[in-house]
């Protein structure tokens, strides 16, 4: 039996909750507006955002090794984040997208939005080493 | 009050930076700063771990350390406050944080123009010669107020 998906301590108290949905099997992740994200006021913070982006990328990651039986450790070689347009005072979400799982290292490109998913926020390239 | 504009200053700044909003939330701390860099600290906290197994920071957490001192790195350079929208950050993490250990952020604005900003530091947590992560990236200005194109309004210098 799949162990269910877990969020880090981190995602936790940022406020990032899967959302139930899915996208291309992966899970869509969300974050609600709030004092914790915010940057200049009324936005959110291009970090809050960025850790949207990361988790999901994560969850994602995570999704695609439970479906192949895998439980290695994983450790982040580097993330490209990048902003376009401005987190407004509303709720965000992310999913990630497996573009290449290998054996050692995965690369995982993730895509934020809020109120349409047709006009994305920010986007973020990972590759992550798993041991 | 109407005192003049002073230059910006980091250690100033960071009094009412870090009181709210999602930085005040990650505890940020002013560290040092210089004429082109800034260096804050990120305190360790337990609910800030991104791994089940081991007791370190979360990677993201990260992120918002080197975000907000690139922006007050551009800021410590230009000599003042004008609010920047980040383009592209780009992070390269060469280890992980040790336990229990809070994480410093130096990062320095290495060119600057009208309406783009380039910089580059480092996550430490003990040595700065053996950091963390590597950070680069490029930040526009937002907001970018007219008059300083016209040296008759310009300036706003004491």
């Amino acid at each position: 039996m799949p162990e269910p998906l877990e969020l880090p301590a981190y995602a936790r108290s940022l406020g990032v909750t899967l959302t139930g949905e899915s996208e291309g099997g992966m899970p869509v992740l969300t974050v609600d507006f709030g004092p914790m994200v915010e940057g200049r006021p009324q936005h959110f913070h291009g970090g809050a955002t960025a850790g949207l982006l990361e988790n999901a990328g994560y969850a994602a990651l995570r999704t695609a090794l439970i479906a192949a039986g895998r439980d290695p450790m994983l450790k982040p070689i580097n993330i490209t984040v990048q902003y376009l347009a401005a987190g407004k005072s509303q709720a965000s979400f992310a999913v990630g997208r497996i573009t290449r799982l290998g054996r050692r290292n995965a690369n995982v490109t993730v895509e934020a939005w809020q109120s349409d998913r047709a006009r994305p926020i920010a986007t973020a390239v990972m590759n992550i080493l798993m041991v | 009050m109407n005192t003049p504009t002073p230059r910006f200053d980091a250690r100033e700044a960071s009094k009412w930076f870090f009181r709210h909003g999602h930085t005040g939330w990650l505890g940020l701390r002013f560290t040092d700063q210089g004429d082109n860099w800034v260096e804050l600290e990120l305190p360790w906290r337990e609910d800030l771990l991104g791994d089940r197994s081991r007791p370190v920071l979360a990677s993201g957490p990260i992120i918002s350390l080197m975000d907000m001192a690139s922006g007050m790195a551009i800021w410590q350079t230009r000599g003042t406050f004008q609010p920047v929208a980040t383009l592209d950050l780009r992070v390269d993490y060469q280890r992980p944080a040790r336990e229990r250990a809070s994480v410093r952020g130096r990062v320095e604005c290495y060119r600057i123009t009208r309406s783009a900003a380039f910089v580059r530091g480092v996550a430490y947590d003990d040595d700065l010669a053996d950091p963390v992560a590597h950070v680069a990236g490029c930040f526009m200005t937002i907001g970018a107020d007219p008059r300083e194109a016209n040296p008759a309004l310009g300036g706003g210098d004491a």
